[in-house]
């Protein structure tokens, strides 16, 4: 089925949301959105998808025009779509919730055999291992998301649309999806796949079509190099890497010591963990998301209720101290969610921005806020970190996602700190914002804070890290260099330990050192050799304080591992 | 790409905001529900008019020959509706068969009387909904306010001034430590504050009535359930001479409206407790205590409504009976509602309320129209006003019309 949009524009009152927007989708195709977060690429899909009437322009299937009032009729015309917030009923079974609409019925009784049937079949076909009876609300996210995509296929769709599907999956999940998306499409679905994040696009896409401002603004094909994607999106050159100086680090900032944080329901979910931040360095913390690493950011701002261990920031033990008491003492903290941890949607910009500062001599005479000083600190910090907003006193909601998430940011860095933590600092956040947010967070490790960094983006990881600490299943894997190769990383996420992944140290000058014969220029020889005292340097690496960097100060371990790191490599 | 850099990048920053700012602005949002409260007021009272009008005899007996001569239901229907409608306004704000101005006033002075516990009473449910807690024990709070400030105010001898601050300290304290409790409970258990304040209630109502048996409470040669009369110097003072019954209550009103109305807004406190109402997690996260907000404004809430059970004891009823509070505890819900939760929208609404409940005896001794018409159109107002989605779509539509 071939799908055509010519001219396609879309007005909310003065706002254009998209601009005569030509796109077509050939059958057998992945067909990539690729723009910022609010260029128009939802909004676009709602118009395919029947939610919004397009102001003027028109639709095509086949070649011959159509006009949709709703979800229904795209359905019917065969679009499906899968939203990035799931539709889904927690508490039904997976085939409930496929035949939900479309049920087939026995005289007055609900016929699900035919839908488990289906669902069956669907899921052997594309490997999708979902059991129609279970309930949606026990299955991971990965899963559930395969139940939406069942939905469509169901109902018969040729058209698939994917509405930022990697959003909410892990890496693994996110491979799992994309090998998923390419049988569908050559059983002979089309796919428009709306992304922001260039790696999945170059990596399944046939065609990338990119939207900025509501308009398009190109169309390529996959081998484009990130770079020039991005320069697409954003309208200028960006640098996905931030410029920064090697850390000067001396003596200890953050001291962690046996942290361990307990669930509601007695699971570990931080397991004695152990690490040191220094002042003045970026410890960025990998990991798949739910492996400890947003336990570990709660318990260090006292917002998880089980916590042993300790956590000292310059010889204070953090451990037991009140959130607000924390904060007060120079830790500055980004959670994950900015929706709903970090702003209260309906305060206003300015509000937002004193949150967890209002109390402040310079916000507060006794119990009286100072309305003036509040609003003129939002003006200036509006200014300062390139806020765009109507006014200081919109509610927040109102501001895009990178936007919100400069709010946070600047509210958070806008006050002296001794130790800031962030959390997926850019989740949800156009590239022209992350780079600016990564310019910030450098800026501020330069002033000599300790960063702690948690996010499950690999690029944002290197972009900022001086070291990087894997977590997995609550424990620490290990601790490794900015420059462990991506693949070493993505194992020791999925749980290998440090020793057989072999990560290289960047500070391992093995070339140049005479212990380690093995290391010189690799010259076409067998993988084990070259690897092999990179590996060493590796294990050294992960010890906690960062020396005893002496490539062959084990050589023992290199001769017993080498079957190993051949095995891995 | 490099020669494009600069244009581009100036581009980006004058570019139109998205369209949602401008369809949630804050002032837009804040007339558009004043609107609709108004609105609301309207409609109900347009259907209660009709109502009026269904069930006038003399409607019913043109209704019989409708098809013969229809002008004559319609205009009996006006007649009906319109008739009723100018009662209560009389009987509400002005009176203009009255012989002297302050006879001609004194519906108005009955509106302000009556709205006083109403107006005290919806702060506290207005209160307590900003920090996210419906307060349904408002009713209560009333009645434990009430208890002590009649308590005080009948058993205690103190001079003048002394006495009667005594009563209103005792009526606050009595309402706070009421709606505290279930602050104090929700914030440790995590119990729901609805289940809890519904509860106290009757907790509270059959504690009055029990207290009311007990020879200390009970008026001495009395076998009705009342309390002695309270002191005169534990009386509000008459707040425009004793032809009126309007008190100083009525003030303590307008204060505690001036009073909530900085606290909510220019507060750190208040800054906390909407911060708790509007997004706990993220109040949590900035390091705002959660389960203290939910004691304080719980504190403050039951401080609020024990204030209105004093001016229904030093205002108007003088001793305590299990009725004191009529039904000011649940209207006060509604008056917040209408209100907004705002407090000058509550304050408002209650002088609005309080106007009905005046109007309408006044309209049932002049046309026989039933008081409880009064009651379907406040019923009606908070049908509409709890309505949201009716009137979303009808701007909707408006707004698809115009553009």
């Amino acid at each position: 089925m071939q799908l055509k949009l010519t001219d396609v524009t879309k007005k909310f009152g003065d706002f254009t949301a998209n601009n005569r927007v030509n796109l077509t989708v050939e059958p057998h195709q992945i067909h990539c959105l690729l723009g910022e977060n609010g260029a128009g690429k939802s909004t676009l899909m709602n118009v395919l998808y029947g939610l919004y009437e397009p102001t003027s322009g028109t639709i095509e299937i086949d070649g011959a025009p159509v006009s949709f009032s709703g979800p229904g009729d795209a359905m019917a015309a065969g679009i499906g779509m899968v939203h990035q917030h799931f539709m889904l009923i927690p508490v039904f079974t997976v085939a409930e919730n496929v035949a939900l609409g479309h049920e087939n019925t026995r005289g007055m009784s609900l016929d699900l055999e035919t839908t488990r049937a289906r669902i069956r079949e669907i899921s052997e076909r594309y490997g999708f291992a979902v059991d129609p009876d279970a309930v949606v609300e026990d299955l991971p996210v990965g899963v559930q998301q395969r139940v939406e995509i069942i939905k469509a296929l169901v109902r018969d769709a040729k058209v698939l649309i994917l509405d930022e599907p990697t959003a909410v999956l892990t890496p693994r999940e996110t491979d799992e999806l994309l090998e998923i998306m390419r049988q569908l499409r050559d059983n002979g679905t089309s796919i428009v796949f709306i992304s922001h994040k260039l790696r999945e696009v170059r990596a399944v896409s046939d065609v990338i079509t990119v939207i900025r401002r509501g308009e398009v603004v190109g169309q390529v094909g996959p081998e484009t190099s990130t770079d020039e994607l991005a320069a697409l999106m954003v309208g200028r050159d960006v640098s996905l890497t931030v410029a920064k100086d090697t850390a000067h680090t001396t003596g200890t900032a953050l001291e962690v010591r046996g942290l361990t944080v307990v669930g509601d329901n007695g699971v570990v979910l931080l397991d004695d963990v152990e690490f040191d931040v220094a002042p003045g360095e970026i410890l960025a913390v990998a990991g798949v998301q739910g492996n400890g690493q947003t336990e570990l950011t709660q318990a260090l701002v006292g917002l998880e209720e089980q916590v042993s261990g300790s956590a000292r920031l310059d010889g204070q033990e953090l451990v037991g101290l009140r959130t607000r008491e924390i904060l007060a003492s120079g830790v500055g903290f980004v959670p994950e969610d900015r929706s709903t941890d970090g702003l209260v949607g309906t305060f206003t910009v300015a509000e937002n921005l004193v949150l967890d500062r209002y109390r402040e001599r310079e916000f507060a005479a006794g119990p009286s806020l100072r309305l003036g000083a509040i609003s003129g600190h939002a003006g200036s910090e509006v200014n300062e970190y390139d806020i765009r907003t109507g006014s200081v006193d919109s509610p927040v909601a109102t501001l895009s996602g990178g936007n919100q998430q400069k709010v946070v940011i600047a509210r958070e860095l806008g006050r002296p700190l001794k130790l800031f933590v962030a959390s997926q600092p850019t989740r949800g956040v156009d590239v022209g914002s992350i780079e600016f947010i990564h310019k910030r967070i450098v800026a501020e490790r330069d002033k000599g804070t300790a960063v702690l960094i948690v996010s499950t983006e690999l690029d944002e990881i290197y972009a900022l890290a001086d070291r990087i600490a894997v977590f997995f299943h609550g424990r620490l894997m290990g601790i490794v260099g900015p420059d462990t190769p991506r693949e070493a990383l993505g194992r020791m996420m999925a749980g290998e330990p440090t020793d057989s992944v072999l990560p290289p140290a960047p500070w391992d000058h093995s070339h140049d050192d005479g212990g380690s014969p093995a290391g010189a220029p690799a010259g076409g020889s067998t993988a084990a050799p070259a690897t092999a005292p990179a590996h060493a340097g590796g294990a050294a690496a992960v010890t906690l304080d960062g020396d005893g960097l002496d490539p062959g100060a084990h050589p023992a371990d290199r001769t017993t591992d080498r079957p190993e790191g051949n095995r891995t490599a | 790409m490099s020669a494009s850099t600069a244009p581009a990048t100036s581009d980006q920053v004058s570019a139109p905001p998205p369209t949602e700012l401008s369809a949630e602005d804050p002032r837009r949002t804040l007339l558009g529900s004043t609107l609709q409260s108004v609105l609301a007021v309207v409609v109900a009272l347009i259907l209660g008019g009709l109502l009026i009008a269904v069930t006038d005899e003399r409607v019913r007996q043109a209704a019989g020959y409708f098809f013969a001569r229809p002008g004559d239901t319609l205009s009996a229907m006006w007649r009906a509706a319109s008739s009723a409608y100018i009662a209560m306004f009389y009987g509400a704000v002005y009176n203009p068969n009255g012989s002297t101005l302050a006879d001609r006033l004194y519906p108005l002075t009955e509106t302000l009387t009556v709205a006083t516990p109403l107006i005290l009473a919806g702060l506290g449910v207005a209160l307590a909904f900003r920090a996210g807690l419906f307060n349904i024990g408002a009713q209560g709070q009333i009645l434990i306010g009430a208890t002590l400030a009649a308590w005080v105010g009948f058993a205690w001898q103190l001079p003048v001034g002394l006495h009667l601050l005594a009563v209103v300290v005792a009526g606050a304290a009595g309402g706070a430590v009421w709606g505290g409790i279930v602050g104090l409970i929700k914030a440790r258990t995590g119990a729901h504050e609805v289940i809890l304040t519904i509860m106290l209630n009757y907790v509270a109502l059959n504690l009055v009535a029990w207290l009311l048996t007990l020879p200390g409470f009970q008026r001495e040669g009395s076998s009705n359930p009342i309390s002695p009369p309270v002191a005169d110097t534990a009386m509000f003072p008459k707040l425009l001479g004793d032809h009126f019954r309007l008190h100083w209550g009525f003030v303590v009103a307008v204060l505690a409206t001036v009073a909530v109305a900085w606290l909510l807004n220019r507060s750190t406190v208040g800054f906390e407790l909407r911060a708790v109402g509007a997004n706990p997690r993220a109040a949590r996260t900035a390091g705002i205590s959660v389960t203290r907000g939910f004691v304080v404004v719980m504190l403050l809430a039951g401080l609020l409504a024990g204030l209105a059970g004093t001016a229904q004891i030093a205002g108007t009823e003088h001793s305590l009976t299990s009725g004191v509070a009529a039904s000011f505890g649940f209207d006060a819900i509604t008056v917040a509602l209408l209100g907004r939760s705002r407090p000058w929208g509550t304050f408002f609404a209650g002088i609005l309320y309080g106007a009905f409940r005046a109007g309408g005896v006044t309209m049932q001794s002049m046309t026989g129209t039933n008081i409880d018409i009064v009651l379907v159109v406040q019923s009606l107002i908070v049908l509409f006003v709890a309505l949201p989605p009716l009137f979303k779509f009808a701007t909707r539509r408006s707004q698809e019309a115009a553009a």
